[in-house]
């Protein structure tokens, strides 16, 4: 009898702890902010999800660092409860649940990837948490009518059409004749629904469409297409398995092409891991440092970068960066609303209109960020091998000039 | 656009080589699996991720500074080792099992391997560059990657040492013995459990080979490894137990079909189509089997 008792009293005492440690987890506690992020720490976008994560807390200390967030004349800090969603979509709605409805919490930051983002965005919607998300850009995401989804990067779709407007331009004006191959995921069939509106739009023609199924790393059959058509661009787009499968290919098959645009460069380390073989390279991009864009808290993107450096000892890849944004986007919200009301934080994130290191921040209807063009970097090395990304559109942005057409490799 | 394949001969000739240059490399992890699934009867669901641990092995050597060619003699004797240890700590547990007892546990050992080389080497993708070079025929209408050409010429070496080996030494004799009946090798003095310890290291190893060579001519992931135990499950499939010939055949029959599908239905179809030839030869041979039962009767 006395056992049990004990037993009673130990379950209940449990209980009471964790009903009133709830309470206490809730969003503003005394000065800290309290926001809930479900990131891939394993599994396979554990890279990406780390560098999401640096993002993030390098602003959270650069913010609270540099006197935190004004709101109703106090000032408060920010703080992030971080979950491992495993790069698993299920897990990471479970976890979004009980970022709500378990530890109170109120506001959001996305998790990395669109797959990841689409599996969450459906539970902060349903309890009405305004979440800012950095790394999911899938062009579904912003057609759902979501009302609290926020993305500060721009959409899927806008990735490479900055290449097909490029070849045009340089054609004289006149349509070119593209050749793509996309990996069959969201993302990336998102990517080639933007190339066939450049196409359209400008009256190119489309001659080959191969679609990459994603266990493949194998192009040769697309390449030896390619070699036989001879298209004046090429676009490859799959992640950075793609990427790095292209690249190698494309150089043993010496494959010539006057332009091949790609996604996912910076991710591949493609100039790492292929040194020169990645020449002449066009990778679509979010986010590079030498673009001018200004704010107080990180100045601008060479700084962001050497601050990176120092804290994490590698270059940052525009993944951190964006995440940076997110955190800089929130703060900027909570204090226009000045309040902690879910409905007024909503609206004032759906008015927000800043500029950040990392590009200019305005929402569309649908949560994307319009007011942030993608830039185009190229694969440049000197003679001894060394390689670099030089921004070379859009030309306002531009520290080096368009390399077009690529040399043939019989010229190499 | 339609059948380019046909306007352009080349193209043919290209698909015909690239079909068997990657038949081969598929054929030797079929070979494997046929060996082992023959032996043991057990389907190793870990194959692909042994393979990819083999790569990363080459993939190591090369960021050190060593050429990853030198990966497919050091990657198969360390992966021999992982093999004997993998069939030590759980293999020898279920080889007297049902088959679907030993899916299970290779599926385990599929799910820890690929967690433990994500943990250990991270979620990069990763290559190895031989810096081999391509050969071009025809006026570079038909180009062949040299690293392509000597992952087929080291898979065939090691293919047909496997069946010298097979043939010629004791332990393959013994192998081959437990294969037939394992009780009766047992009783004629065979250590049965040697043997199966040694055809995992040789199954193992084999991969490991594989591995390397996929370091240099493709790209490895520790999410990666999936793709090739379905593709030599299909091989040894196709090819029938115990058929070491076949094995080969079927692996570069594939090969070159998948090429010709990618060139005539798209490459969106080139892996379905592969799944749609391994139905209709199950098929053809249920329908076979029952055709022999009846007249059995």
């Amino acid at each position: 009898m006395k056992i049990k008792n004990i037993i009673i009293t130990f379950v209940s005492a449990i209980a009471i702890l964790f009903s009133t440690s709830v309470v206490s987890l809730a969003k503003v506690v005394g000065d800290k902010i309290i926001l809930g992020a479900a990131i891939s720490l394993t599994g396979k976008y554990s890279s990406n999800g780390v560098h999401t994560q640096n993002g993030y807390n390098m602003a959270v200390d650069r913010i609270n660092d540099m006197g935190g967030i004004k709101v109703g004349g106090k000032t408060y800090k920010f703080d992030i409860i971080y979950y491992d969603d495993e790069s698993n979509p299920k897990r990471a709605a479970q976890l979004a649940e009980r970022l709500i409805s378990q530890d109170g919490v109120e506001f959001m930051l996305g998790p990395y990837s669109s797959g990841l983002t689409k599996a969450i965005a459906p539970v902060t919607e349903k309890y009405g948490v305004p979440m800012v998300e950095a790394n999911g850009a899938s062009r579904s995401l912003f057609t759902k009518g979501y009302k609290y989804l926020f993305a500060v990067l721009a959409p899927a779709n806008l990735y490479l059409d900055v290449a097909i407007e490029t070849a045009v331009e340089l054609n004289g004006g006149k349509g070119v004749r593209i050749a793509q191959a996309f990996e069959q995921d969201a993302f990336s069939q998102d990517v080639r629904l933007g190339i066939l509106d450049a196409a359209e739009r400008t009256g190119s023609k489309i001659i080959i469409d191969d679609k990459l199924p994603k266990e493949l790393n194998d192009m040769a059959a697309t390449l030896a297409k390619v070699k036989a058509v001879k298209p004046d661009v090429l676009v490859v787009s799959g992640h950075t398995k793609g990427a790095l499968t292209a690249i190698r290919q494309i150089a043993e098959m010496k494959v010539d092409v006057p332009m091949l645009a790609m996604t996912h460069c910076d991710a591949a380390k493609l100039s790492k891991q292929h040194g020169k073989n990645s020449q002449y390279a066009l990778c679509a991009s979010q986010w590079h440092k030498t673009l001018t864009y200004k704010d107080d808290f990180f100045k601008d993107g060479m700084t962001y970068a050497a601050d990176f450096e120092k804290l994490f000892g590698y270059d940052p890849p525009y993944q951190s960066a964006e995440s940076s944004a997110a955190l800089l986007v929130f703060k900027d919200a909570f204090e226009r609303a000045n309040s902690f009301d879910q409905k007024k934080v909503r609206d004032a994130l759906a008015d927000t209109n800043m500029q950040t290191f990392y590009g200019n921040i305005k929402f569309a209807e649908g949560g994307q960020n319009v007011d942030k063009p993608m830039v185009l970097f190229q694969v440049m090395c000197d003679d001894a091998g060394k390689c670099e990304n030089k921004v070379v559109a859009p030309l306002k942005w531009a520290s080096a000039e368009l390399i077009h057409p690529i040399p043939k490799w019989s010229e190499r | 656009m339609d059948f380019l394949i046909f306007q352009v001969p080349m193209l043919t000739l290209q698909a015909v080589l690239d079909g068997l240059l990657l038949g081969v490399l598929f054929a030797l992890i079929a070979y494997g699996m046929a060996l082992q699934w023959g032996v043991m009867n057990i389907i190793n669901i870990a194959q692909g991720d042994l393979v990819i641990l083999g790569g990363y092995i080459a993939y190591f050597m090369y960021l050190y500074g060593i050429h990853p060619a030198w990966g497919v003699i050091v990657s198969p004797i360390i992966m021999y080792f992982v093999g004997v240890i993998i069939y030590k700590l759980v293999i020898n547990k279920v080889v007297d099992r049902d088959l679907f007892i030993s899916i299970l546990a290779t599926f385990g050992i599929s799910i820890l391997f690929m967690q433990l080389m994500n943990f250990a080497f991270g979620a990069d993708v990763v290559l190895a560059n031989s810096g081999y070079g391509t050969t071009m025929l025809f006026d570079n209408s038909v180009t062949l990657p040299n690293s392509k050409i000597f992952s087929a010429f080291i898979s065939i070496v090691f293919a047909i040492g496997l069946v010298i080996y097979m043939k010629k030494s004791k332990l393959g004799r013994a192998i081959r013995a437990t294969a037939q009946n394992a009780r009766a090798a047992k009783i004629l003095g065979v250590d049965t459990e040697k043997v199966y310890a040694a055809t995992f290291g040789i199954n193992a190893a084999l991969c490991g080979v594989a591995g390397a060579l996929i370091s240099i001519t493709f790209t490895i992931h520790p999410y990666m490894g999936l793709p090739y135990t379905i593709r030599s499950f299909m091989i040894v499939i196709v090819a029938g137990l115990g058929n070491l010939p076949g094995v080969a055949m079927s692996g570069m029959g594939l090969g070159v079909f998948e090429e010709f599908a990618d060139y005539i239905l798209g490459t969106e179809f080139r892996i379905g189509s592969v799944f749609l030839l391994l139905v209709l030869i199950l098929v053809y041979r249920r329908f076979k089997l029952s055709r022999k039962r009846e007249y059995l009767k």
